[in-house]
């Protein structure tokens, strides 16, 4: 699978997607990219006089880079599709540098396991000087989608 | 080991990942993981993998999906020991 194929069979839209480029993908891990583009709506507000990325659109960008990229390359096409989707189950991050708009930010994920449909990763952001500004685990669950 | 001991260890197991102390409490072979302990799909395989480290077995796709109470997961443990033994 390309890189190309899996940003195509990502389920965000453009209000919310945070991947901008795929540089590495492998059994074992992903390396990505995303630039905080300066007109993001939700700047305007946090802070009102002082804009910083919030931390959770931090763990979002990890977890779409880091998390539904490469399980979506570990599942090669076969049973994502319509009606399947990975949620979020779990995040524990540190954030240790603040992410201003306008960066762009590399995010680099380690597989830890996949088994019975559950993806769990070691994750780490990266700013544009190689800096860490958050790092920890991510783990989302393969899902069947229903109207529930 | 035997199935006290088996349920014993499930039950430390489980504490972990559950917010329901008195079915926690009065765990017994009929406890279910969803209806009873509330523990979503996710925790479960948390606990699956738990259970393969502390009694050193490695538990298949097949097994796993049988894992959804406790009288069936001691079932599965006891068998993967026994398949342990005879190797």
């Amino acid at each position: 699978m390309t890189k190309d194929e899996i940003l195509s069979k990502l389920p965000y839209g453009p209000g919310f997607l945070f991947v901008g480029e795929l540089l590495h993908v492998d059994e074992n891990g992903v390396k990505g990219t995303y630039t905080f583009d300066q007109g993001l709506l939700f700047y305007q507000s946090h802070f009102k006089a002082f804009p910083v990325t919030p931390a959770v659109i931090l763990t979002e960008t990890m977890a779409q880079i880091g998390l539904v990229c490469l399980g979506i390359y570990l599942l090669r096409g076969n049973t994502i599709g319509e009606g399947t989707g990975l949620a979020m189950t779990s995040s524990c991050i540190d954030f240790i540098k603040p992410v201003y708009p306008g960066e762009q930010v590399t995010v680099i994920s380690e597989k830890v396991y996949f088994r019975f449909d559950k993806l769990s990763c070691k994750v780490r952001m990266e700013n544009s000087i190689g800096e860490t500004v958050c790092k920890g685990t991510i783990s989302g669950m393969l899902k069947a989608n229903s109207n529930e | 080991m035997d199935k006290q001991e088996i349920l014993t260890g499930l039950r430390d197991i489980i504490s972990l990942y559950t917010e329901e102390q008195d079915a926690l409490d009065h765990i017994s072979e009929q406890t279910d993981f969803i209806a009873d302990l509330k523990i979503n799909s996710a925790n479960l395989v948390d606990i699956v993998l738990d259970i393969e480290e502390k009694f050193n077995i490695n538990i298949d796709n097949e097994s796993m999906a049988k894992m959804l109470n406790v009288k069936a997961t001691v079932e599965v443990i006891e068998d993967k020991l026994a398949e342990n033994a005879g190797k």
